[in-house]
C-alpha cells in the first residue's frame, strides 16, 4: 500500500459515519417477494436479446481461431473464403482498422476489458483459439463455411500452457484487489511447529469456464457521419462504451452501447475481442454486422475462473483456537489480469495468533481469465473451508464450534470493526433447518442401501462493494407515476424488479406505478453490474436522485398549497406524493405537483466514494449445509440436500434474491463434483470446449435448495442492503468435499470431486 | 455456404440407389448434423431415411423386430420391450436427453460417432477423422476412453448405450445393400480400430439398415442396464453394463454381459461368460469373472480407474439381478 493510500485511510477512519437510511427498516414495498417484472416475456419468448437485433441490410460474422498457443502468423491466406457464395469480406491483420488497446478491467478504471492487446493489431498469435481473421457474409451460414477456408500458417514458439508445471515460476503480482499480495504477523512457520494440532494441505482447482445460457452477441452499425451504435450481450453498458470509444479513438459520445436483456453474465459478459472484431467489420465491410459467438468460441475466446494451488496450513492449540494460519496459494494468470483473488477469504473469516496469507502468480499463454461469480473467493473458500473441516476432525470438534472459537472480535487482519457479521448466527439457524445435530458423526458411517450418506458444512462469504459514480434520473409523468432512468444492466437476475420495488418504496409509490428504464448509454450513467455491487449503488443513487427531486418539485407548490414554502428536509414522499414530515394533513400528490407539465424530473449522482468499507470490515456472511450420497460400488456423489442460511443484509426481494442463492450453489455444486477446463499442455488449446463435454449441472443433479435469509441490515449501507449474487458460490465446493469426506472417509483435495478420485482413494467395496 | 443435396427417400431401394450414386444417409440429424457442422463430415448429398420402416413387429417366433427408423424413445415406451427387453428399455434412457431420444432413430444410434474430443476438434491430430495424422488422445486427454481392444492409432470408444443393451441381447441388424440383403450380429457389425480407426463397421458402401431383430427373450431370465457417469443425465457412459441372468438352484444357467465406455465398439464380456456359465451364483464368483474379463485390458494414466471401476460394477450389477 502506497503512503498515500495510508494516509487516506487514516484520514477517513476520523470521519463521521453516514446517517443510517431511514428506509432500512421500510416494509411496505421493500422485502416483499415480487414477481419478476420481466417474467412473462422471459418464459414466453418474447424478451429480444442480442442475437435477436436485426437491422436492415446487416450482415453476419464467423471468426477464424488460431491453432497455436504462441508465435507469428507467417502467412494468411484469404483467396478462396473472399470467393466463397456469400462473401462480403475477410478482416485480418492485414486489413483491420487500427485499435487502440481497450482498456482493462479494473475496480476503477472506466474499462472492462480482460485482454490488453487489440485484436488483428499484429502477426502475433497469444492463446491458442485467439480469433486470426473474421469473415463477413451474407448469412450466418456462408460465414461459418467460408471461415473454414481462410488458410493460415504458423510460426509457433514454446508456450507456456501448463499451470501444474510452471509452479516453480511463480511470483507475486503487484497487488491483489489493492492490497499487499501476502500479509503476515507474527512467527507462523514457528507457531506452526509447535501447535498441539496441525492441518497441512494442497489444494487445486482448475480453469473454469463460462457457460451463460446466452452466448456472447454483438451487432455493430456506423453512421454515415462516424458514429457507432452497438447492441452489445454485456453487464458492463457504460464501461463498455468506454472501452469501444477508447479503442476506436471516438468520443464517448459518439458511441452509443445497447442492451436490454442478457441471459447471465456471471462476470464474463465484458469487454473481448468480438466486439472489436465485430465494430472492425463494420467499419471495413460498410455494412452493420452481427457476430454471434458459438459455444466452442465462448471457450476459447473469453476466459473464466483462473487453475489454482493452494496450501493450507493450520495450527491449533488443545482446544482448536487457530495459532497459525498459512494460506501460500498460486494462481493462473495472463499478462496485466487481475489476479484471482483467492487469497481474500482467509485475510477475514478467522483469528489466528499467526499467519502468512498470501497468493503469487505464473503467467501463462491462454485465454485470459476472467471474473467468473465471486472470483477468487470461491475457489479460495475451497482451500481454506477444506482446511478448517480436517482440522475440525482432527480437534474432534464439531465444524460449527471450532469456528465459533475462532470468531474474530475485528477484522483478523485489517483491525477495522465490522459493521455487522451475524456468521455464527447463520449457522445457528442453517443448523437447526438442516438438522445438523442429527448429521452423520463417523465418516463412512451412514448408509441407505447403495448409498453412503455424508454431512458437510462451510462458510459463505463476500465483500459488500457499493461501486463509485453513477447518476439516476427520476421522472414524475402529469398521471403521477415515476420512471426512474439509468444505464444498468440485468442480466437475469431481477435488476428491473428489485429497482422497481426500492424506488417505490422511496419515492412512496405503489410498485405498478413506477418504471424502471435501463440498457441504453444514452440513458444516465450506471456503474458495471459486477462485484455483486448494483443493487447498493443504484439504491443510493436513487436517494440521491429523490432528495434532488423534491427541491424541483417544492420550487412548484404554489402559495396556495399546505406544503408552501416547505424545505426538502421538512416533507417525506408518502401515498403518491410529497408530506409534511410531522403533519400529515399537509400533503400534495405527484398529479398535483407536477400540474400542467408534461413531467417534471430530477437526476441524481452517487454521493461519494464509499469509504465506509476502508474504515469497517464489511462483508456478508452465510453457512452452507449440505447432504451427499456416494454411490458405494462407483463413488458416483449426487447432492440430495441443501441449506444455505445467508448473512446479506436486508432482502430487497426475497424470491429474486432465493433465486440468485439457489444459482449459485448450483453453479457451486458444479465446481465441487464436474466443471473441468482441460487444457492440453501440449497446445495450449482447450479440449473440452462444448456443453455436451463441459459439464456443468443439468436438472436432474440439483435438489431442493433451502434458502434463509437473516435479513439483518447492515447500518452502513442504503437500506442496509449488501448484494446477493456472488456470495452463494463462497463455500459450496468446500461443503460438498467435507460432506463427500463425512460419507466416505476420502478426502479430496482436488476439484473437480469425480468418482475416478473417490474410488481409487477408498478401495471403498 | 458449403451445400448438399437433399431427397427423402421413398423406399429402401430408393434409398440405397441414392447412396450407392454417393448420398449419405440422414436419420434423426442429431449426430451427422452436428458433425456437419463442425465440418468433420462433408457429405454433399443426403438422403433422409427418417421416415422409413418405422415400427415395432412382434414375430410368431417370439423375436421382435425393429425398423431402423423407430425412434429411440418409441422403443424405450414399447410395453413388449419394456416387458421382455427391460435392458434394452432402460439402456436407451439413460442416453442423451429427451429431445434427442425423441429424434434419434435406431440405425442412427447404431452408427454414431465416437465422442471423443480431438476427434470433435478439426485443430486436433485423430486417425479415425484424418487417417494418418496420429492420435492426440493417448498423450492427451483420455479418462474416458477406451481400455479393451484399443490400438496405437485409436483409443476412442463407441458411446451408444442403446447398442450395449443390444449386444448383450444377441440382436441382429438386418442390412439392404446394392448387391442384396444381409444379416449381421450387432456384435460383429464393429471393426477393432486396429491400424484403420476410421473404418469403424463392417457395412459395406451404401449399405443401409432396415432394421433390427431381438432374439426371443431367455426364459426366466432378468436383465438390467447400469450406466455409470459423471452427472446424473445427459452424458455419456464412463462404464456401463448390460446384463441378461438366468439363474437355476444357485448356479449361473444363462449369463450375457455387454459392457459400455470400455471399448472401440461395445463390448460382449466372452471371457466373464464363460468364467460365469454353471458356476454358483456368488458375488466372488461375479467379481472374479468380470476380473478375468479385464486382464487383457491396457489402460492409460487417466483412465486406469476403468479396470477397476468396470468389474465391480458388473459384480454389483449382477449380484443385484440373481438376489
Ligand atoms: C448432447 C448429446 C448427448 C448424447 N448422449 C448420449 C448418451 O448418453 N448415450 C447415447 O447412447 N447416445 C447419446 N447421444 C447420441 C445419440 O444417441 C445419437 O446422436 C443418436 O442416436 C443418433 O441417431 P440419429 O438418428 O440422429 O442419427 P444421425 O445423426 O441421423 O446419423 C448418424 C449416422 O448413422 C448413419 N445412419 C443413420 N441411419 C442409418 C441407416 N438406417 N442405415 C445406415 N446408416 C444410417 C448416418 O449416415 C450417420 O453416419 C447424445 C447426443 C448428443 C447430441
Amino acid at each position: 500500500m502506497s503512503m498515500m493510500q495510508r494516509a487516506t485511510e487514516a484520514l477517513n477512519r476520523t470521519l463521521p459515519d453516514r446517517d443510517v437510511d431511514p428506509l432500512t427498516t421500510a416494509r411496505r414495498v421493500v422485502g416483499q417477494p415480487v414477481s419478476r417484472v420481466d417474467g412473462p416475456a422471459k418464459v414466453t419468448g418474447g424478451a429480444a436479446f442480442t442475437a435477436d437485433v436485426d437491422l436492415p441490410g446487416m450482415a453476419f460474422a464467423s471468426l477464424v481461431p488460431s491453432r497455436i498457443a504462441r508465435g507469428r502468423i507467417r502467412r494468411i491466406d484469404v483467396t478462396r473464403a473472399a470467393a466463397a457464395p456469400g462473401v462480403i469480406g475477410v478482416v485480418t491483420h492485414d486489413n483491420a482498422p487500427r485499435m487502440d488497446t481497450p482498456v482493462l478491467m479494473t475496480l476503477t478504471a472506466k474499462g472492462c476489458a480482460f485482454i490488453d492487446v487489440a485484436p488483428l493489431q499484429d502477426d502475433v498469435v497469444r492463446w491458442n483459439g485467439q480469433a486470426v481473421a473474421v469473415v463477413v457474409a451474407e448469412s450466418q451460414e456462408c460465414a461459418d463455411a467460408a471461415a473454414h477456408l481462410v488458410h493460415v500458417e504458423y510460426d509457433a514458439d514454446a508456450a507456456r500452457t501448463s499451470f501444474g508445471d510452471l509452479q516453480s515460476e511463480a511470483v507475486f503480482p503487484a497487488d491483489v484487489l489493492g492490497e499487499p499480495p501476502e500479509i503476515t504477523r507474527g512467527d507462523v512457520d514457528g507457531a506452526l511447529a509447535g501447535a498441539a494440532f496441525v492441518v497441512d494441505e494442497v489444494y487445486s482447482t482448475p480453469q473454469h469456464h463460462h457457460m451463460a445460457i446466452e452466448l456472447h452477441a454483438t451487432v455493430a452499425r456506423w453512421t454515415p457521419e462516424g458514429k457507432l451504435h452497438v447492441w452489445d450481450s454485456t453487464q458492463a453498458l457504460v464501461r463498455t462504451r468506454h472501452s469501444l470509444a477508447h479503442a476506436m479513438g471516438l468520443p464517448e459520445e459518439d458511441v452509443t452501447v445497447t442492451c436490454r436483456a442478457v441471459g447471465g453474465g456471471f462476470g464474463n459478459k465484458t469487454v473481448w475481442d468480438h466486439q472489436l472484431l465485430c465494430v472492425a467489420a463494420a467499419r471495413v465491410t460498410g455494412r452493420p454486422v452481427r457476430l454471434a459467438l458459438r459455444r466452442k468460441d465462448a471457450f476459447r475466446m473469453t476466459g473464466g475462473r483462473a487453475p489454482s494451488r493452494q496450501r493450507v496450513a493450520l495450527g491449533a492449540d488443545a482446544a482448536g483456537r487457530l495459532r497459525a494460519l498459512v494460506h501460500d496459494s498460486v494462481t493462473g494468470i495472463v499478462h496485466e489480469n487481475s489476479p484471482e483473488q483467492v487469497s481474500v477469504p482467509a485475510r477475514h473469516l478467522y483469528a489466528a495468533d499467526t499467519y502468512r496469507i498470501g497468493q503469487k502468480k505464473v503467467v501463462l499463454d491462454v485465454v485470459p481469465n476472467a471474473s467468473m461469480r465471486a472470483p477468487g473467493d470461491s475457489i479460495g473458500s475451497f482451500a481454506l473451508e477444506s482446511a478448517i473441516d480436517e482440522l475440525a476432525s482432527r480437534v474432534g470438534l464439531d465444524p460449527i464450534e471450532l469456528r465459533r472459537r475462532n470468531e474474530p472480535a475485528v477484522d483478523p487482519t485489517d483491525g477495522t470493526r465490522f459493521s455487522k457479521r451475524h456468521l455464527i448466527e447463520a449457522y445457528r439457524r442453517g443448523a437447526e433447518r438442516f438438522g445438523w445435530q442429527e448429521r452423520n458423526r463417523v465418516p463412512g458411517g451412514q448408509r441407505d442401501g447403495r448409498w453412503l450418506v455424508g454431512h458437510g458444512t462451510a462458510s459463505a462469504f463476500y465483500p459488500y462493494i457499493r461501486m463509485p459514480g453513477g447518476k439516476v434520473r427520476i421522472r414524475i409523468t402529469a398521471d403521477g407515476r415515476a420512471i426512474v432512468s439509468a444505464a444498468a444492466n440485468d442480466m437475469g437476475m431481477g435488476t428491473e424488479t428489485v429497482q422497481v420495488q426500492q424506488a417505490a418504496e422511496r419515492l412512496g409509490l405503489p410498485i405498478d406505478r413506477v418504471g424502471f428504464e435501463f440498457g441504453d448509454t444514452t440513458l444516465p450513467e450506471s456503474p458495471i453490474a459486477a462485484g455483486s455491487a448494483q443493487t447498493a449503488s443504484l439504491v443510493i443513487t436513487v436517494a440521491a436522485a429523490a432528495e434532488e427531486l423534491k427541491k424541483v418539485l417544492l420550487k412548484r407548490v404554489p402559495r396556495r398549497s399546505a406544503l408552501y414554502g416547505l424545505k426538502p428536509n421538512d416533507v417525506v414522499y408518502r401515498d403518491g406524493g410529497l408530506r409534511h414530515a410531522g403533519d400529515p394533513s399537509r400533503a400534495a400528490t405527484f398529479e398535483e405537483l407536477v400540474g400542467e407539465a408534461e413531467y417534471v424530473e430530477a437526476v441524481g449522482s452517487s454521493p461519494m466514494l464509499p469509504l465506509e468499507f476502508m474504515k469497517y470490515s464489511m462483508h456478508g456472511y452465510g453457512a452452507h449445509f449440505c447432504e451427499v450420497r456416494v454411490d458405494a460400488v462407483t463413488g458416483e456423489t449426487r447432492v440430495s440436500r441443501w441449506v444455505a442460511c445467508i448473512d446479506a443484509g436486508r432482502i430487497i426481494n426475497p424470491k429474486t434474491a432465493a433465486s440468485q442463492i439457489r444459482g449459485a450453489v448450483i453453479m457451486g455444486v458444479g465446481s465441487a463434483l464436474m466443471e473441468e477446463g482441460l487444457v492440453d499442455r501440449r497446445t495450449g488449446r482447450t479440449v473440452n470446449a462444448s456443453a455436451a463435454e463441459y459439464h456443468v449441472p443439468v436438472h436432474a443433479d440439483v435438489c431442493d435448495i433451502d434458502v434463509i435469509f437473516l435479513d439483518l441490515p447492515d447500518p452502513l449501507t442504503p437500506m442496509g442492503v449488501h448484494g446477493v449474487g456472488e456470495i452463494g458460490i463462497v463455500g459450496v465446493a468446500a461443503a460438498v468435499a467435507n460432506a463427500v469426506y463425512n460419507a466416505t472417509g476420502v478426502r479430496v483435495r482436488d476439484l473437480p470431486i469425480t468418482l475416478d478420485k473417490i474410488f481409487t482413494g477408498s478401495g471403498a467395496s | 455456404m458449403r451445400e448438399f443435396t437433399y431427397t427423402k427417400a421413398a423406399d429402401a431401394a430408393e434409398a440405397v440407389r441414392l447412396a450407392a450414386a454417393g448420398a449419405r444417409y440422414l436419420g434423426g440429424g442429431t449426430n451427422l448434423v452436428d458433425l456437419m457442422r463442425e465440418e468433420i463430415e462433408r457429405p454433399t448429398a443426403l438422403v433422409d431415411v427418417s421416415g422409413l420402416a418405422q415400427g415395432i413387429t412382434e414375430h410368431p417366433d417370439g423375436s421382435v423386430e425393429i425398423g431402423a427408423a423407430t425412434r429411440n424413445t418409441a422403443v424405450a415406451a414399447h410395453p413388449r420391450i419394456r416387458r421382455d427387453y427391460p435392458v434394452l428399455a432402460r439402456a436407451i434412457v439413460s442416453g442423451a436427453s429427451g429431445q434427442i431420444r425423441n429424434a434419434a432413430t435406431v440405425g442412427g444410434n447404431l452408427l454414431q460417432r465416437t465422442r471423443c474430443p480431438y476427434f470433435y476438434d478439426v485443430a486436433a491430430r485423430c486417425n479415425k477423422r484424418e487417417p494418418g495424422s496420429g492420435c492426440d488422445a493417448r498423450q492427451g486427454f483420455h479418462r474416458t476412453h477406451a481400455v479393451l481392444a484399443t490400438s496405437a492409432h485409436c483409443i476412442a470408444t463407441h458411446p451408444s448405450d442403446m447398442c450395449v443393451a443390444l449386444v448383450a441381447l444377441d440382436a441382429q441388424v438386418h442390412i439392404l445393400g446394392p448387391a442384396g440383403a444381409r444379416v449381421v450380429a450387432v456384435a460383429d457389425l464393429y471393426r477393432d480400430p486396429g491400424e484403420t480407426p476410421h473404418l469403424e463397421t463392417v457395412l459395406g458402401p451404401a449399405e443401409l439398415i432396415t432394421a433390427v431383430r431381438l432374439p426371443r427373450a431367455v426364459d426366466g431370465a432378468v436383465s438390467t442396464y447400469r450406466k455409470v457417469r459423471d452427472r446424473t443425465s445427459y452424458a455419456f457412459a464412463l462404464v456401463s453394463v448390460a446384463a441378461v441372468l438366468r439363474v437355476v438352484d444357485a448356479t449361473v444357467a444363462d449369463v450375457r454381459i455387454a459392457l459400455g465406455g470400455v471399448a472401440s465398439r461395445p463390448w460382449r464380456a466372452r471371457v466373464a461368460e464363460r468364467e460365469l456359465l454353471g458356476a454358483p451364483a456368488e458375488p466372488d464368483t461375479f467379481k472374479r469373472a468380470a476380473e478375468a474379463e479385464f486382464r487383457s485390458a491396457r489402460p492409460l494414466p487417466d483412465n486406469a480407474f476403468k479396470v477397476s471401476l468396470a468389474p465391480r460394477v458388473v459384480a454389483d450389477v449382477l449380484k443385484g439381478l440373481s438376489g
